[in-house]
């Protein structure tokens, strides 16, 4: 599972955390995030982020 | 007024004296616009100002160079207090070259037709020489916006900062040691929580950044250039970066026909003890910005409002909804207030501390119509909580 980072302001996403505040499951892939998910940093979208290099 | 930073090294913005409201951030002392004319074998403006004051910005540089011998403009943050006159400026030097990243690009290209304006793209690291003098650049996203970025000068220690270390003040002096040590940190203080509180992780990256660099002089975009004050500034900042709270405790309320004041008394009267600074804040009459640099090193706050047309007052939701998108961290609290026959107000508060992160202490303390004397009683009770809670926070 890809890591992904958000183009606006360079936070990253990482699946084998997930995001447990935002009830996101450690192992929850990036594709698998709701549509609805964003940037807990800067607020942005889903299409705001790209895989990490 | 002195405004020579370096040997040609000037600073050539404008001081807004009258200005208050600041997109609604109350700037009780006015602000500056700061920009920055470096005079080298090339010559560089670094930023510009709000665009009603682009002559005045076009009058200061003219008096010390020409308009058309302008090599470059960098553009470390596209918000139009610093980007506004851009237009005005880039049609007045056909020269120049606008130095910033492909953020501030896009963001720029959004606001003015830069189809006939030459631009240059820089990432961290980069670097342009002006002849004595070199301009590093250091990407600084969300230190305030995506697109933000510092311009770095080794050779002069100097360091232009952006909004980073600003303050909204206007005088008649440039630099830090010649104002009130006190005001100006209480002033940092207020533009931290308003402007840069949300951005306290990306803030702390910045500061490790900058422990590897040599500054003796730090140019903010507002308020005053820091060169004696420049650790106290960074300690300040440290401090915010991280949340750190004091033992503070605040009682914010809005109250309809007295209760929910009430209340918040007693809970101010039961979080009164030894050590931990309280502070009763009625929304009305208080400004926001006040009310969020308070909270900035605050440890625990109740937060009351009164039950109106089923949900909050209307000023308790106007400081909360401020709040939240400041977002405070390392908190806690818990919410109280009044209703009549149908619940609302204290729930709705509750929500927003929740959605806030903060430690919620207990469920929201309520009372129907008029709070008795069993409840002022469990008032002072979560008030000594509160209090108890800051204390162990600020350890």
């Amino acid at each position: 599972m890809n890591k992904y980072v958000c183009d606006v302001c360079g936070w990253v996403y990482d699946p084998e955390q997930g995001l447990p505040e935002e009830g996101i499951k450690p192992g929850t892939s990036f594709e698998d995030l709701p549509d609805d998910f964003v940037c807990p940093e800067c607020g942005v979208g889903k299409e705001d982020f790209s895989p990490e290099e | 007024m002195n405004t020579t930073l370096r040997d040609k090294i000037d600073w050539v913005g404008y001081v807004d004296w009258t200005i208050r409201d600041f997109h609604g951030y109350t700037a009780e002392r006015g602000t500056t616009y700061n920009a920055y004319l470096i005079r080298d074998e090339k010559t560089a403006l670094i930023d510009t100002v709000k665009a009603p004051y682009g002559q005045h910005l076009l009058q200061n540089i003219s008096a010390m160079t020409p308009l058309h011998s302008i090599d470059y403009v960098v553009c470390n943050h596209a918000e139009p207090d610093h980007a506004g006159a851009l237009s005005q400026v880039m049609a007045a030097m056909p020269k120049a070259i606008l130095i910033c990243d492909q953020k501030c690009k896009n963001a720029l290209s959004r606001h003015f037709d830069t189809s006939g304006w030459k631009f240059q793209i820089v990432k961290t690291g980069d670097t342009v020489s002006l002849g004595d003098r070199t301009l590093h650049f250091i990407e600084t996203p969300m230190v305030h916006w995506p697109e933000s970025m510092f311009t770095y000068v080794p050779e002069e220690k100097l360091l232009f900062s952006m909004d980073a270390f600003g303050q909204h003040y206007a005088s008649s002096q440039r630099f830090d040691d010649k104002v009130p040590l006190e005001t100006l940190l209480q002033e940092a203080r207020s533009y931290y929580a308003n402007i840069i509180m949300p951005y306290g992780k990306q803030t702390a990256k910045v500061l490790q950044q900058m422990d590897v660099l040599d500054v003796e002089m730090i140019a903010p975009s507002h308020g005053l250039i820091l060169r004696h004050h420049i650790r106290e500034m960074l300690e300040a900042y440290m401090d915010w970066a991280s949340f750190r709270p004091k033992p503070k405790v605040l009682v914010i309320y809005d109250t309809m026909w007295g209760s929910t004041g009430e209340m918040a008394h007693a809970i101010l009267e039961g979080a009164s003890l030894p050590g931990v600074e309280t502070k009763l804040i009625y929304v009305r009459g208080s400004d926001h910005s006040k009310i969020a640099t308070e909270s900035l090193d605050a440890a625990a706050i109740a937060f009351g409002s009164s039950t109106l047309n089923a949900g909050m007052m209307p000023m308790a939701a106007a400081v909360l909804t401020y709040l939240k998108g400041l977002r405070p961290l390392n908190k806690a609290g818990f919410a109280f207030g009044s209703y009549g026959w149908g619940r609302g107000g204290p729930e709705a508060v509750d929500e927003y501390m929740k959605a806030m992160k903060w430690e919620i202490l207990r469920d929201p303390l309520k009372a129907q119509f008029r709070p008795t004397d069993e409840i002022l009683d469990e008032c002072r009770q979560a008030g000594r909580l509160l209090a108890e809670k800051a204390m162990e926070l600020a350890c």
